[in-house]
């Protein structure tokens, strides 16, 4: 997932509609920036190809 | 010094020793402690909450099983939590302006009940970020719980209230979480020990969630010998918490002396080396020095396990506080705000990878823990940030400051390894700087022998802070 192929703005506007949040004018710079800086550290975590038998780390004991 | 310092201004166990002796009673404890609050929260703004009945009750209660020859474990010790714990009777805050609308906490948290039962007495609670999103201390709805030892600095958060009220000499110790190093970063701005313990060890029952995966409790106290009592106090298996983790309790302060003979001991290098300031730097050196450690070891891809955390902490935290997105984003603190509503919009997947990536580290770090005991890493890359520091320089680059504040505590709470921050005053420092002594998953006792090692020789130190003792 390169940042390069990231749109956070147009990310941010779908998905504030998506999940019923109300981002007024001045709040939308900051979720923008910060949606960014979590779209750079997906990156760093999705580039790094884990092997497919690699599990979650938490475990749901019934 | 006044007389509240004489009491106070030392570390919690001598309290103990004390009021166990009928040398001073709990009750004096305790009013020493209100008269300290009293004096020092209107400067440093620790406490939201002072419980001043319940600590005098709580005392009296302490003094009369010391006169019938049984003083419990923790004998009149003056402690504060922070306010994401439920104390009966106070609205738990949880740093912010929603939940004070919500009524009065019914019963205390698990652990509060556990020093309850060991003969802690509880002072109140205390400040700390919104929703434990932060490392600053800052709290837009109670103002920032500022440094002892600098007030025109940070205390560190989120258990800021915490750092300050030990610091100050109000308590002997607090109880605080750490999800990614909200312990671990006011001990070190606040040059005090303080223990994560081991995730899933001690219960998380009543106490306000930040991220379920992550969020660890523990205590911050003025020494080691503290820590293992209050750490010996506090685990037990409690039914009410579900994500606890079933293991047989340690007997800390019976191993506390154990020394270091025979621990394999090593600095951690690479990532762990590159984005800090010297001071931080030199303080691993100090405490490696000390231990006579010269090695060094490199975790494996520790900056992916920051960015993984970092998903984490996001997706889940804004998952539990998305209905108070919907309907009250304007209530929120601005500092967390943004953080929170970009959080409610992480792709699935990202979060997965995260948690996979988890299982990868955990394992990773297995395998290092087969060839070393105890790894030493900063605990902050610098020493307390002016408050409303905006951005820092680390390795030449500009950098906002307050996620970073983080970087090195946040790869270890990753899969919840233990470790105690511990204090070091550099030659002519006014301020402290604090370095993780991080042991394998279930040997809290291993790292706080350590630590105790570090304290008895001096080589690091909690004093109240010079200007409150000198007052």
């Amino acid at each position: 997932m390169a940042e390069r192929e990231f749109d956070a703005e147009a990310h941010v506007a779908h998905m504030a509609s998506v999940m019923g949040l109300t981002i007024r004018p001045e709040w939308r710079e900051g979720v923008v920036a910060n949606m960014k800086a979590t779209a750079r550290a997906a990156g760093l975590v999705t580039e790094f190809r884990l092997e497919e038998h690699v599990e979650p780390a938490p475990v749901f004991e019934p | 010094m006044s007389d509240f310092a004489d009491i106070l201004h030392r570390p919690g166990h001598e309290i103990v020793a004390d009021v166990a002796a009928r040398r001073l009673s709990a009750r004096e404890v305790a009013e020493a402690a209100l008269d300290a609050i009293e004096a020092g929260n209107p400067k440093l703004n620790a406490f939201t909450d002072v419980t001043h009945e319940r600590a005098v009750r709580e005392a009296d209660r302490v003094d009369d099983l010391v006169r019938r020859g049984t003083p419990p474990p923790l004998a009149g010790l003056p402690y504060s939590v922070k306010n994401l714990f439920d104390v009966e009777g106070v609205v738990t805050r949880a740093g912010s302006k929603i939940n004070r609308d919500n009524p009065p906490a019914p019963r205390d948290a698990g652990l509060v009940e556990r020093m309850t039962a060991s003969g802690g007495v509880l002072l109140g609670a205390v400040n700390m970020g919104e929703y434990a999103y932060d490392f600053t201390g800052e709290n837009a709805h109670d103002g920032a719980s500022l440094n002892p030892h600098d007030p025109s600095r940070m205390s560190g958060g989120s258990s800021g209230g915490s750092g300050t009220s030990v610091a100050a000499g109000m308590v002997a110790a607090s109880l605080g979480s750490d999800t990614n190093g909200s312990i671990r970063v006011p001990s070190s701005f606040c040059g005090l020990y303080g223990l994560k313990p081991t995730f899933g060890r001690l219960s998380r029952s009543r106490t306000f969630p930040f991220v379920a995966s992550l969020d660890h409790l523990g205590p911050i106290a003025r020494s080691p010998r503290d820590l293992a009592l209050l750490f010996d106090a506090l685990q037990g298996t409690d039914a009410d918490d579900p994500a606890q983790i079933e293991r047989s309790p340690i007997a800390a302060g019976a191993t506390l002396e154990g020394g270091i003979d025979g621990l394999r001991i090593a600095v951690a290098g690479g990532y762990f080396r590159r984005q800090a300031m010297p001071e931080a730097l030199a303080g691993v050196d100090h405490v490696a020095k000390a231990l006579g450690v010269s090695r060094e070891v490199e975790l494996f891809e520790a900056h992916r396990a920051r960015a993984a955390a970092y998903l984490i902490t996001t997706s889940e935290s804004s998952a539990q506080h998305w209905p108070r997105l919907v309907e009250r984003a304007a209530d929120f603190d601005p500092d967390t705000r943004d953080r929170f509503l970009s959080g409610a919009m992480v792709p699935a997947a990202w979060y997965i990878a995260a948690q996979r990536f988890r299982a990868l580290f955990r394992a990773e770090m297995r395998k290092l823990f087969e060839t070393v005991d105890v790894i030493l890493a900063p605990a902050t890359p610098f020493r307390a940030l002016p408050s409303g520091t905006k951005t820092v320089e680390l390795d030449g680059v500009t950098l906002p400051a307050r996620p970073n504040i983080g970087l090195f505590a946040q790869p270890i709470s990753f899969i919840g390894l233990p470790v105690v921050a511990v204090p070091v005053w550099l030659p002519g420092a006014t301020l402290p700087i604090g370095v993780q002594v991080i042991a394998p998953a279930w040997r809290e006792h291993v790292a706080l022998r350590v630590a105790h090692v570090l304290h008895a020789t001096g080589a690091t130190s909690a004093p109240v802070a010079a200007l409150i003792r000198d007052e």
